[in-house]
């Protein structure tokens, strides 16, 4: 890998089609910058996005990348890294990806704990499919399918991700930069899945949720005396309904990653022309 | 004389009739006996009415008949299911002195051999070997040497120490001792042994033997009856050959895991059944529109729904053929037989990477969980080519420089005279690329310029006619060619067919076969249509899947025998719905 790369490296020539003031646009260049900073290039990244206006991230880097379906995002991103562990792998997506359609996936990667990150840009509403209610919006929350609120109690995606045994579990915010940008390289450097849930507003349609809202109430774990590698205080701060924390909440630094028991040391693109040596031994195992 | 044994053993689920029926299937084996044997199951673990059926002779066998020679029935309900199995002289060995069968009636054109099973296991060393008692017993029936016996279980119990296997052998030799002893049998079922040495497998290992051979490293999967031992078998294998097995939460994980690693450059694979391939189905399409090679196995069982989730079906093939949305090139390749499913999936695995497109390899319940006999030579690993297609980067055929636009783009989705773009591993450098669901231009990013779009659609369908012209996909035939009958089929019903046959002739009719293992794209079956008077296509579903198509490639109507309860075709039932049929047309 080489130290000199730069995070434009990692744009591509398409302009966002994000609608102007988007809390993406801040999401994704701290994802750049934190790549970048981490020493990583375009020809040894991979990103998977899902589908949403988050989604749309893989076109707008250039790497390696895939855009799947909605909601499988991470199945396809730990296929690829227990396929190549060469790569650095980055999966994106938005709450409705992650928390709604994909929620099974998101509660079994933390298990797996695949040595990756995973950046989602929750914005509290559905974007791309034009403002309907999300798993994290709030119970009162009034949308065109929710037009006396939702009535359910907001998915709290980092309470889910301990819960769920996850090793390295923050939040941040898209127009922090410099300090999203920290964030997401802490979690791409952590051994193991790196979580982060940023807020990352949709100006368009979620107008409770807005960059004024996050500013005034979010609280930087940094300028706390939180120690995120203590399970029992991260808990604490991860139930409290009434503070939007950033930074890192909880991070277990003797992690184990799944791929490194259970994966290759080396990518597995490489092949003979014929079966593998020793094959042949598989018919006589039959006698 | 009979050279041909049908022997069972029934009993309860978690009785251990399975093992017990597979080590007297291995000693056969080792005899040098060809052996085919099925299984009647329920979907429960324990309780629940559950055989193992092995059909041995020193010729080949293929399928089931309704006959049995010798029945070990553990249970009452043993001798209830099989009742109509049971013919003149046939031997029951049963335990008369457990309470459970004490007043069982053994029928009358049987010959019951009460073995006190349970007291001679307990003097092995455990009443657990009850059912290694009852083997040495049937094969003092069948005079079949008890060395061979040991050495199946040694191979069934060498792991767990030298006691347990001492307890077991001596368990069989009390069986057969107390047989001996007690009954003076005529044996009439003396079964012969040859020198030849054969394996034996089953369906879903063959697929997984296929798949290490031919370079898999990659599977994803999530259990599902019959599919399961694919995975098993590759669990703890594969890692032999630097790959390795995950257990998805999920399908949906499953075949998107497989599609990342697919992605990533291995050769990767996933197996399901039915239910499974419905939540695939999805993923599909994203497999088709990036154009990764996945390797996708469907072992069908009955449905729809969860139906029978132990029983056969052949009810699948229009999901294979048309499942997904918009349109979707693929293969769908179908052994018809246990050996193929290695060929088959060894193909899959070229072919998936030479079209790079999502290859269903479709097997079912009876060719799972059915072992047969092979030579070893019959699974030729040696020979065994890996072809990767069109790989741009150092090492490959492509250069990455070669297909890089003037602005610096690789172009994963040209297009090109065959349809077929070169691809780059992620790690190539200066190929990095982006591939989408989305609808994309020749880089791969998203458009919806309706000259792209036509010309990527164009560009993927025209894969699936450049495999028409470059690959063999062609049937197999036997039979005799010049009949006026024409019988076609997929899957495992062929061995049933092939048996038929000498009855068929016996009763007057000849019958030319046809077994299709390449479903999509497929062979044009005009000519031997047209040659024939009348075509009987025959398979394990009620509407008619593989006659409908048939029928829409060739305009012309076919005949069709199908069967869904749940249960395989016999030769003796399959000769008899083919004479019906060509009484009625004759008629
Ligand atoms: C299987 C499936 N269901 C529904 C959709 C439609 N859909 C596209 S994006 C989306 C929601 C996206 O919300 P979120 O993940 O929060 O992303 P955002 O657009 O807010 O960034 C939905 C429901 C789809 N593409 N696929
Ligand atoms: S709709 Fe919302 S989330 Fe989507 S691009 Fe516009 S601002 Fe961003």
């Amino acid at each position: 890998m080489s130290s000199e790369t730069h995070f434009t490296d990692f744009k591509s020539d398409k302009q966002p089609t994000w609608c102007p003031g988007c809390g993406d646009f801040g999401t994704m260049n701290g994802m750049m910058k934190a790549l970048a900073e981490t020493g990583a290039s375009p020809d040894d990244t991979f990103i998977v996005a899902g589908i949403g206006c988050s989604g749309k991230i893989g076109t707008y880097t250039h790497s390696y990348a895939i855009h799947g379906v909605h909601g499988r995002a991470l199945p396809v991103g730990i296929g690829v890294k227990m396929a190549n562990p060469d790569l650095e792998v980055m999966v994106a997506g938005g709450d409705g990806d992650g928390y709604s359609i994909g929620v099974g996936h998101f509660v079994h990667a933390l298990r797996r704990n695949v040595d990756m990150a995973y950046v989602v840009m929750d914005n509290r509403i559905y974007g791309l499919t034009k403002g309907q209610f999300s798993p994290t919006s709030r119970e009162d929350f009034e949308t065109a399918t929710s037009p006396e609120g939702t009535n359910m109690a907001p998915v709290n995606p980092t309470a889910l991700a301990m819960a769920a045994g996850g090793t390295f579990i923050a939040q941040s915010f898209s127009s922090h930069s410099q300090r999203h940008a920290e964030i997401v390289k802490e979690a791409i450097e952590h051994d193991g899945f790196g979580f982060v849930n940023v807020y990352s507003p949709c100006v368009t349609f979620n107008d409770v949720d807005t960059y004024d809202y996050f500013r005034d109430s979010v609280v930087d774990l940094a300028d706390t005396d939180h120690d995120p590698t203590n399970a029992e205080r991260a808990n604490d701060r991860i139930v409290d309904p009434d503070t939007e924390y950033i930074g890192v909440l909880y991070r277990d630094d003797d992690s184990v990653p799944y791929d490194a028991v259970r994966g290759p040391d080396q990518p597995m693109n490489d092949l003979p022309e014929g079966a593998p040596e020793g094959a042949d031994r598989l018919v006589k195992e039959f006698y | 004389m009979a050279s041909d044994l049908n022997w069972a053993i029934g009993g309860e689920a978690g009785d251990g009739i399975d093992s017990t029926g597979k080590i007297f299937a291995q000693a056969l084996a080792r005899a040098g006996r060809h052996v085919f044997t099925s299984k009647d199951f329920a979907s429960r673990i324990r309780g629940g009415y559950t055989a193992y059926k092995v059909r041995t002779s020193v010729d080949r066998v293929e399928s089931v008949v309704d006959r049995l020679d010798v029945l070990i029935a553990l249970t009452e309900r043993t001798i209830e299911e099989n009742r109509d199995e049971l013919v003149d002289g046939s031997v029951v060995i049963y335990d008369g002195e457990r309470t459970s069968m004490q007043d069982v009636e053994i029928p009358d054109q049987s010959i019951g051999l009460s073995v006190p099973l349970q007291d001679l296991a307990e003097q092995a060393g455990g009443a657990i070997m009850r059912n290694v008692v009852a083997l040495g017993a049937a094969a003092a029936v069948v005079d079949f040497p008890v060395d061979y016996l040991d050495e199946a279980l040694v191979k069934r119990f060498g792991t767990k120490g030298e006691a347990i296997v001492a307890n077991n052998r001596e368990a069989a030799r009390l069986g057969r001792d107390y047989v001996r002893g007690e009954f003076d049998i005529d044996t009439d079922y003396a079964i012969e042994t040859t020198d030849a040495d054969y394996v034996l497998l089953n369906g879903d290992e063959a697929i997984g033997m296929g798949a290490i051979a031919a370079g898999c490293r990659f599977y994803a999967g999530y259990p599902i009856t019959p599919a399961t031992d694919v995975m098993q078998y590759l669990t703890g294998r594969i890692e032999d050959f630097g790959g390795t097995v995950v257990q998805a939460e999920d399908e949906l994980s499953a075949i998107n895991m497989a599609l990342g690693a697919a992605r990533a450059g291995a050769r990767s694979m996933t197996a399901t059944s039915g239910p499974g391939i419905d939540l695939m189905t999805e993923t599909i399409g994203l497999i088709a529109t990036t154009e990764t090679p996945l390797v996708i196995a469907d072992v069908m069982r009955s449905g729809p729904s969860t139906g029978m989730p132990t029983k056969q079906e052949q009810g699948d093939l229009n999901q294979l053929l048309y499942g997904g949305h918009g349109e979707i090139p693929r293969f769908v390749l179908a052994p018809t037989t246990i050996a193929e499913c290695f060929d088959r999936t060894v193909e899959a695995f070229n072919l998936a990477e030479r079209y790079q497109v999502p290859v269903f390899l479709v097997s079912d319940l009876s060719m799972a969980v059915t072992e047969q006999t092979f030579p070893p030579e019959r699974f030729d690993v040696d020979s065994v080519e890996i072809d990767r297609g069109k790989v741009a980067g150092p090492g490959y055929e492509e250069s990455v420089a070669d297909w890089t636009d003037a602005d610096g783009h690789f172009q994963p989705h040209a297009v090109t005279d065959d349809g077929i773009s070169p691809r780059a591993f992620p790690g190539t450098v200066d190929a990095a690329h982006m591939t989408t669901g989305l609808e994309h231009d020749e880089r791969g990013h998203r458009t919806e310029a309706e000259d792209e779009r036509v010309d990527q659609v164009d560009k993927r369908q025209h894969k699936v006619e450049t495999a028409r012209e470059r690959e063999d996909l062609s049937w197999r035939e036997f039979g005799d060619p010049d009949a006026d009958t024409l019988v076609v089929s997929w899957g495992s019903n062929e061995g049933a067919i092939r048996e038929a046959l000498p009855e068929l002739e016996s009763r007057g009719i000849d019958v030319r076969v046809l077994t299709v293992p390449y479903l999509y794209p497929r062979p044009d079956l005009s000519g031997p249509i047209e040659a024939a008077e009348r075509t009987v296509v025959v398979e394990c579903n009620a509407t008619g899947q593989l006659a409908d198509v048939i029928e829409g490639d060739v305009l012309e109507e076919v005949d069709r025998i199908g069967k869904y309860t749940g249960v395989r075709f016999t030769a003796d039932e399959l000769a008899d719905r083919i004479v019906e049929r060509v009484m009625e047309v004759r008629a």
